[in-house]
């Protein structure tokens, strides 16, 4: 899950880096009350979890809280790269007289962590990387304690003037890292100001949901409000879903293979103009009627959907059970079923499964041999008065 | 020969009496993996019976390893457990520890396989998040179906169950020495490299199956590897062509960052090494059929 600036901010706190003071506002007077209890000039920020706030206006100073109030008033409810500005954050204007870079993240071929600083910070980082890799320190850590912050200083070439100050917030970061059970913790710009103290003034963390069941506090991170709907409905039945942008409805089991089969749709669409897979759905190891029809009730709700490739390997799975399902899962959708669906079934008791399809012959239902037929089919229905 | 797993290892299983790690102890069983032992430190001492199969339950892995000679563990303890369970394995001294669990933390993952490098590497980890590894009529170490297909030259290491199963069906007819499933986690202890270089080195394997997923660059330093390492022939499948940028498609690793980790690099990389790739599952069965014809 990525958080959004205020919420990594907060985490920051948390763990004690130096952030500057700020308050969440959702509305104009909202911001105009947070620029008055702040104090002298503030940046207004526009919350989104996407790059390049600054360049679309998302970002900007008012030197009182009647202009905080106005500049949030032209901020909130903005479009940037599709994701509308619900919240932003006041916090006082900082005198910066340098800005720096730093992350952790994960390093996964030496399956470890990385830490990555610069001084030259507050652009984007894969421009420094690529156009100027000497400026970027790379360090591998699997544990940060202050000698090992030092060293990542020195790599970094931080001036000595800040060096003790950036070592300290390198290991409260790492605190952070390790305590919150992120997989990205990053501070861009990462600044020292005119007085000399050193802030971290834009942050980005992304937190392992793998992690969920040891931090029950980071359920109420989540941005419901942002979410795709559909998306939403089919988390709340603990199903795994992504919305795409097409018009095949996809229901797999296994990642690999749903993710397989999304491509072999967009192949087929290739030669059906140009029809793509409307989402990806791993239904998992246990198909079971029920799974496989709050699957097929999520997936047929989509208003883009036209048909559905249904493409099961049973592996621990049997594909008897699967056919079972889709039966059920029909039989529960009644008239809620109307769009076609094209049905691939290989492996564990596959004759058995084709049987009951086969003897329920259900109008909607066609079973195909094999994946690529399969999904020419699929392509094939949906394309149908495009 | 085959790699990892042979008909002579002894395997035991960490978390057999649970559910998941009993249903897959029977099927194992089934397979003709020899199963000497579970761990459960609340049920040392106790027996089960899977079948006639009578098999005792130790409190910890190195009593197991004591008692049995056993040299695979497989790991099916919930995920927050997994990281115990693994560093126990590893300090057992026990020489390969298959870790099926889905949902282990990253930072778990991170510190198990840290504390098995600075123990001095005896241990092999494969997973989390994986199938295991089967070498089709000698031993299954895992959850991968023992019915698909039968011994044969050719070896597969797949990040994906389903794919892997896929695969070991259209090249049924043929059939494989070891398929091994590495897991889709960001954070993995066996990599495509090293198994490409175990079948590398198995004078039974003639031809190997790579397969792929969005997420990191663990295929293009795959790629790196077979052009200066892998004289046998592979061919390559690359799954989420299509998938969207910042999303994660399942498995925790398998997500495109910014312009990293997309499957159409991962297919150049491995197309610039002589790897030839599938655009779908059965063209790369039937381009594996041409390099053995």
């Amino acid at each position: 899950m990525d958080l959004h600036e205020h919420q990594a901010r907060d985490l920051f706190a948390a763990h004690a880096v130096p952030v500057p003071h700020g308050v969440l506002a959702v509305t104009p007077d909202e911001a105009h009350a947070a620029a008055t209890s702040i104090g002298g000039t503030v940046v207004v920020k526009a919350q989104v979890k996407t790059g390049g706030r600054g360049k679309a206006g998302g970002v900007k100073l008012a030197h009182s809280p009647t202009e905080a109030r106005e500049v949030a008033s032209d901020i909130l409810g903005m479009d940037i790269k599709g994701h509308v500005v619900r919240e932003v954050l006041v916090v006082e204007a900082s005198d910066i007289v340098s800005e720096y870079y730093f992350s952790f993240l994960l390093d996964r071929a030496n399956r470890t962590f990385l830490a990555m600083a610069s001084v030259e910070g507050g652009m984007d980082i894969e421009e420094v990387a690529a156009h100027r890799p000497h400026a970027l320190a790379l360090v591998p850590v699997t544990e940060v304690d202050p000698a090992k912050a030092h060293e990542i200083v020195t790599a970094a070439d931080f001036p000595p003037s800040v060096a003790d100050q950036v070592a300290d917030v390198i290991v409260r970061l790492w605190e952070t890292f390790v305590a919150e059970d992120a997989t990205l913790v990053e501070v861009n710009p990462l600044v020292c100001t005119r007085s000399g103290s050193v802030l971290a003034v834009d942050g980005k963390i992304t937190l392992d949901d793998n992690a969920a069941f040891r931090h029950p506090a980071h359920a109420a991170l989540a941005d419901v409000t942002a979410e795709d709907p559909l998306e939403a409905a089919a988390r709340a039945r603990g199903l795994n879903y992504v919305k795409l942008d097409g018009q095949v409805g996809v229901i797999g089991n296994g990642a690999g293979l749903v993710m397989s089969t999304l491509d072999v749709v967009a192949y087929a669409g290739s030669r059906h103009g140009g029809v793509r897979p409307a989402n990806f759905l791993d239904i998992g190891g246990g198909a079971s009627a029920q799974v496989m029809a709050d699957g097929l009730d999520i997936i047929l709700n989509d208003p883009d959907v036209r048909s559905v490739f249904v493409n099961v390997f049973g592996g621990i799975t049997a594909c008897d059970a699967v056919a079972d399902g889709i039966v059920a899962a029909l039989g529960m959708l009644g008239d809620a079923a109307t769009k076609p669906l094209v049905v691939r079934l290989d492996g564990n008791n596959v004759e058995e499964g084709r049987r009951i399809l086969a003897e329920a012959a259900h109008p909607l239902v066609t079973v195909v041999d094999t994946m690529d037929d399969a999904a020419d089919q699929a392509a094939r229905l949906a394309a149908v008065g495009v | 020969m085959a790699v990892f797993i042979t008909e002579h290892s002894r395997v035991i299983v960490q978390g057999m009496t649970g559910a998941e790690g009993a249903k897959h102890t029977k099927r194992m069983l089934k397979s003709g993996t020899r199963i000497v032992g579970g761990v459960n430190p609340r049920k040392a001492g106790e027996v089960v019976d899977f079948d006639g199969h009578v098999l005792p339950v130790f409190g910890s892995v190195s009593s197991a390893v004591e008692a049995t000679g056993a040299d695979v563990t497989v790991v099916f303890v919930p995920p927050a457990f997994t990281k115990d369970a693994v560093i126990e394995a590893v300090d057992a001294g026990i020489g390969l520890a298959v870790v099926i669990t889905e949902g282990v933390p990253v930072h778990d993952t991170a510190a198990f396989w840290s504390h098995a490098v600075s123990s001095g590497g005896r241990t092999r980890i494969i997973g989390p998040n994986c199938p295991g590894v089967i070498s089709p009529g000698r031993s299954n170490a895992g959850i991968i179906p023992d019915d698909i297909c039968g011994p044969g030259p050719i070896g597969l290491v797949s990040k994906s169950g389903t794919l892997t199963y896929q695969l070991m069906y259209e090249l049924r007819d043929i059939g494989f020495t070891t398929a091994v499933g590495i897991g889709g986690d960001p954070i993995i202890g066996t990599t495509h490299i090293d198994a490409l270089a175990a079948f590398e080195a198995d004078p039974e394997t003639e031809a190997i199956v790579m397969i792929g997923e969005i997420g990191g660059d663990a295929e293009e330093r795959a790629a790196d590897y077979i052009r200066s390492h892998v004289t046998k022939p592979v061919v390559g499948y690359v799954a989420g062509f299509t998938a969207p940028e910042g999303k994660t498609m399942g498995h925790a690793g398998a997500i495109v960052s910014g312009s990293a980790g997309t499957a159409q690099a991962k297919k150049e990389a491995l197309e610039a090494a002589g790897v030839r790739v599938g655009k779908t599952p059965s063209e790369t069965a039937r381009l594996l059929r041409d390099l053995l014809a």
